[in-house]
């Protein structure tokens, strides 16, 4: 008996042989287990579904009711047959219902945990590690240079910065589930109490986030809101939005950004930030490297991001590791990054037209 | 220091000048002494250490990360003390709390005096005490590669926004006072007196000119105006004075402040008056001016020997008369600056001062006869200057001498060929034997953009330069890179840092494909402005000027 007897990588994403069905398929399968809601590991048109009860109410708001053929919801600590595979759900404290999915099958156990973190949010239930044979993990972060601060010291920043700027709008870049309405509690947290203006595509996740009983304090929606009045304000919206035309509707805003990618200043100047907070919802290299020690696991296997470097730290521990070239995941950051940089910049692409104008000059 | 860093750090990614002095003053107002001095120190340049070399700090490392993920996480960050500082491993938390973050000014202090065995332990203990960014500035700091998003100019300005003083006053006392700037701090909350301006020879802030677009003179009257040759030197200001000890002390600035006195002793030598005059540094042999050219060689030697100075024999044109004998006279009209300094000169040249002389007046009748001696120079009283020559310079007869650039009194009439003043924006690696340098050169001039000036790409030039003058900005741009696109490298190009060129060019064309709208002809590096700030740099209105009048 192999471990990939239970759990194998394929094209449409992980897949169990001896229970046939998915984890977080990237195309539409029979039969799918859904780690948490973000649209690369959530994906539409699946026969069945199975994920926690939040997973599957923000995949409703995001697709409609009809994403999936049928639903069924599990619970953190609660189990399910499929075909003689049990699978538990364990928090995996990366976004409201994001689960680690246990698979027990003849004496092994495989924890796909698709993308986790082990830092404290007041909005989600906190990691649980487990024990596994296998653990596959992400490597989002998977380089030491990532190493999240304090989130709380981050949102300090932000909130100094309005102080120090208050008749400036800030206007702050996060990802619309689960890191917009982790920056609105840690902001409460901070004591920032003033009402919090969100974009548009932020409204209805906040609005579910809220009725799960997260208290965020006044959240308005920005629309239609005279520029003065944002004078001093705290603007929310996706990071898409940052670079928009939409931007000019406030008071010489300060734009800032709420991702682990601002742990590197390359990658906040490339992106025009001017106040990056370094606030992530993955595990950084200390988070990915203890969790996969918490575990106990034998042998770990590696999904999505900087994989060498996850393995490379497992074979100096003696612990067998693999990358599992995984394609298709992403958060919307980092596609974002990817397009900017294969993009060269117009300046240099005039500066080579201009090579050309200079001929014919005595 | 975590603090001084964060502001750093702040600095660097904030573009506005105003809100750099907000965050300057924040700073300034919320730390106490010495700290916040020796922070000014550090942002108005004045701290220069090189204590630790690439190596010391690699060893570090090493010494405490795996060597492949160090090497994967350098190829991702692409800067040595930046991956360093996020590599660096946490100290175990059952550490002792002796370990406080250390601040800046115990560091400056230990740097000092630190002999060079125990640096590496010092270094690795501050490293340990301090955060993220703490370290990434520490690291720049002692490789000597701090750069700070802000100008001296621009930190004074935040000193003085603590009380209610004018920036020019803070530039008037700041000669005389040294780190840690109690008195300054103290002054400007009000808690103590002015400090005394020890300084006998204090730099004052320079008065700029406009340049004239070439449609232009719509509406001015020629008889309002002075016209004097444009020298292509440097732009200096000397000033002498007596020390209270009654000892002599001169000091040439250059037009930023900066003091150019340790690179000129000989013409700091034979200066000797009370005063303060601006001129043109310029090297004169056998009573010619020299080009740029040959000036240029001087300023490229690093070290003064006698040699140089016998070969390249510095020299002061002067054009101006700021102070004589402790009076101001800067309020008074051109006319009657100029007639002072006509007066100082003869006396000088009379007592056989050979260092300095009068820059002459191009008399003019009409615009039309100033057009006729900008185009030969030498036919118009220049004679054998006319090399040296690069246009003229209008002054009004009646403004006193106001620092910065006001709109109106003074205009520069450049020369053609054309040429501009651009900023270095991009490098590329060029080709052939070229290859291991950042040869290609894309460079920009200011427009309006949607929150204040914005550079915009105008061309790119790839030769001008001498082999020594590419050996400089390659080492430029690899210091400040801060994008990296396969073999094109952004550079640093703020408004106070960055790196000016001087492009010549033939003529200008209307372009639909460029961005700016303007493609130059026959674009070359004329020359390297390292005394020019990049917010000096030319406009693209006065390249569409140029386009206009070209038709
Ligand atoms: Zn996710
Ligand atoms: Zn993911």
């Amino acid at each position: 008996m192999r471990p990939e007897d239970l759990l194998c990588p394929s094209p449409k994403g992980l897949y169990s042989p001896a229970g046939d069905f998915y984890v977080d398929p990237v195309r539409a399968v029979p039969r799918a287990l859904i780690t948490h809601g973000h649209s690369d590991h959530a994906r539409r048109g699946h026969g069945q579904v199975l994920a926690t009860r939040e997973t599957l109410d923000l995949m409703a708001l995001r697709y409609g009711a009809n994403f999936a053929g049928a639903t069924q919801a599990l619970a953190y600590g609660e189990s399910v047959d499929i075909n003689g595979v049990r699978v538990t759900a364990h928090p995996a404290g990366h976004v409201l219902g994001s689960a680690q999915m246990a698979l027990d099958w003849r004496g092994l156990t495989i924890v796909a945990s698709g993308d986790y973190k082990d830092a404290a949010d007041p909005t989600c239930a906190p990691f649980a590690p487990v024990r596994c044979h296998v653990f596959i993990s992400e490597a989002t972060f998977g380089l030491p240079v990532f190493r999240h601060p304090d989130a709380a010291a981050e949102t300090a920043k932000l909130v100094n910065s309005v102080g120090l700027f208050p008749e400036r709008a800030h206007i702050l870049g996060a990802y619309s589930l689960g890191k917009a309405q982790r920056m609105m509690a840690l902001l409460r947290q901070a004591g920032h109490a003033a009402p919090l203006y969100v974009h548009g595509a932020l409204t209805e996740i906040t609005d579910y986030y809220e009725a799960k009983g997260m208290a965020l304090g006044p959240i308005r929606p920005v629309k239609g809101v005279a520029k003065a009045e944002l004078a001093g304000a705290i603007v929310i919206a996706p990071p898409m939005a940052l670079t928009d035309v939409w931007t000019r509707n406030f008071p010489d805003p300060v734009t800032a950004f709420a991702s682990g990618w601002m742990r590197v200043r390359a990658r906040a100047r490339q992106r025009g930030i001017e106040l990056p907070l370094v606030v992530s919802d993955h595990a950084d290299w200390d988070g990915l490297t203890a969790s996969v020690a918490a575990t106990g696991c034998e042998e770990l296997w590696v999904t999505h991001g900087a994989e060498d470097a996850l393995v490379h730290w497992a074979g100096t521990r003696g612990l067998r590791a693999r990358p599992l070239h995984m394609v298709g995941y992403a958060e919307e950051d980092e596609d974002a990054q990817a397009a900017a940089e294969g993009e060269p910049p117009p300046a240099a692409a005039e500066g080579e037209a201009e090579a050309g104008a200079g001929d014919g000059a005595p | 220091m975590n603090r001084f860093a964060a502001l750093l750090d702040r600095l660097a990614y904030e573009p506005r000048r105003n809100a750099k002095i907000r965050l300057m003053a924040d700073y300034f107002r919320a730390t106490p002494d010495p700290e916040r001095g020796v922070a000014l120190a550090a942002l108005t340049g004045k701290l220069a250490f090189t204590n630790a070399k690439p190596g010391l700090i690699r060893t570090l490392i090493a010494e405490r990360t795996d060597p492949v993920l160090f090497e994967m996480s350098y190829d991702y960050v692409g800067d040595l003390s930046e991956t360093v500082a996020l590599m660096w491993p946490a100290p175990p938390k059952a550490a002792p709390a002796a370990n406080h973050p250390p601040f800046l000014s115990e560091i400056v202090e230990g740097l000092e005096v630190l002999p060079k065995r125990d640096l590496p332990g010092q270094l690795a203990q501050w490293l340990d005490g301090l955060d993220e960014t703490g370290r990434w500035a520490l690291l720049k700091l002692i490789t000597g590669a701090l750069r700070v998003g802000a100008s001296a100019r621009l930190a004074k300005t935040a000193v003085a926004a603590l009380g209610d003083i004018p920036p020019d006053e803070v530039e008037l006392v700041w000669p005389g006072l040294t780190m840690p700037y109690r008195e300054l701090f103290a002054w400007v909350e009000g808690r103590a007196e002015r400090p005394e301006t020890l300084d006998p020879a204090p730099f004052r802030p320079v008065m700029l000119a406009h340049a004239v677009e070439d449609e232009g003179f719509g509406g001015l009257a020629a008889a309002d105006f002075a016209a004097e040759w444009k020298w292509d030197g440097i732009r200096v200001q000397a000033v002498s004075g007596r020390s209270l000890e009654g000892e002599r002390v001169t000091r040439l600035y250059s037009r930023t402040g900066e003091d150019l006195s340790a690179a000129f002793p000989d013409l700091v030598a034979a200066l000797d008056f009370e005063g303060a005059l601006d001129g043109e540094l310029l090297v004169v042999r056998e009573a010619r001016v020299q080009s740029f050219n040959v000036l240029q060689q001087r300023l490229n030697r690093k070290t003064v020997t006698a040699k140089m100075l016998a070969e390249f024999p510095a020299h002061i044109r002067a054009y101006d008369l700021l102070t004589e004998g402790g009076e101001d006279l800067r309020p008074l009209p051109f006319r009657a600056r100029r007639a002072r300094l006509e007066a100082l000169a003869a006396r000088l040249i009379a007592g056989g001062h050979d260092r300095l002389d009068l820059s002459p007046m191009v008399p003019f009748a009409s615009w039309e006869a100033l057009a006729a001696a900008r185009a030969d120079p030498a036919g118009a009283g220049a004679g054998p200057d006319a090399a040296a020559v690069e246009g003229v310079m209008l002054k009004r007869w009646d403004t006193p001498y106001l620092p910065g650039r006001p709109k109106g009194p003074w205009w520069k009439w450049k020369r053609d060929p054309h040429t501009v003043d651009a900023v270095l924006m991009y490098a590329q690696r060029g080709h052939g034997k070229r290859s291991s340098y950042y040869s290609d050169y894309t460079f920009g001039v200011w427009t309006a953009g949607e929150d204040g000036d914005v550079l915009v790409p105008v061309g790119k030039a790839y030769f001008g330069f001498t082999d020594a003058e590419l050996l400089e900005i390659d080492k430029f741009v690899r210091s400040a890179t801060v994008n990296r696109f396969g073999p094109v490298r952004e550079v640093l190009h703020a408004p106070d840092e960055g790196l000016v060129l001087e492009i010549a060019f033939e003529g200008l064309a209307r372009s639909t494909r460029h961005k700016s709208g303007v493609a130059m002809r026959f674009p070359r590096v004329a020359r390297l402005r390292w005394d020019k700030p990049p917010r000096e740099a030319d406009r693209l209105e006065t390249l569409e000027a140029l386009l206009r009048s070209e038709g």
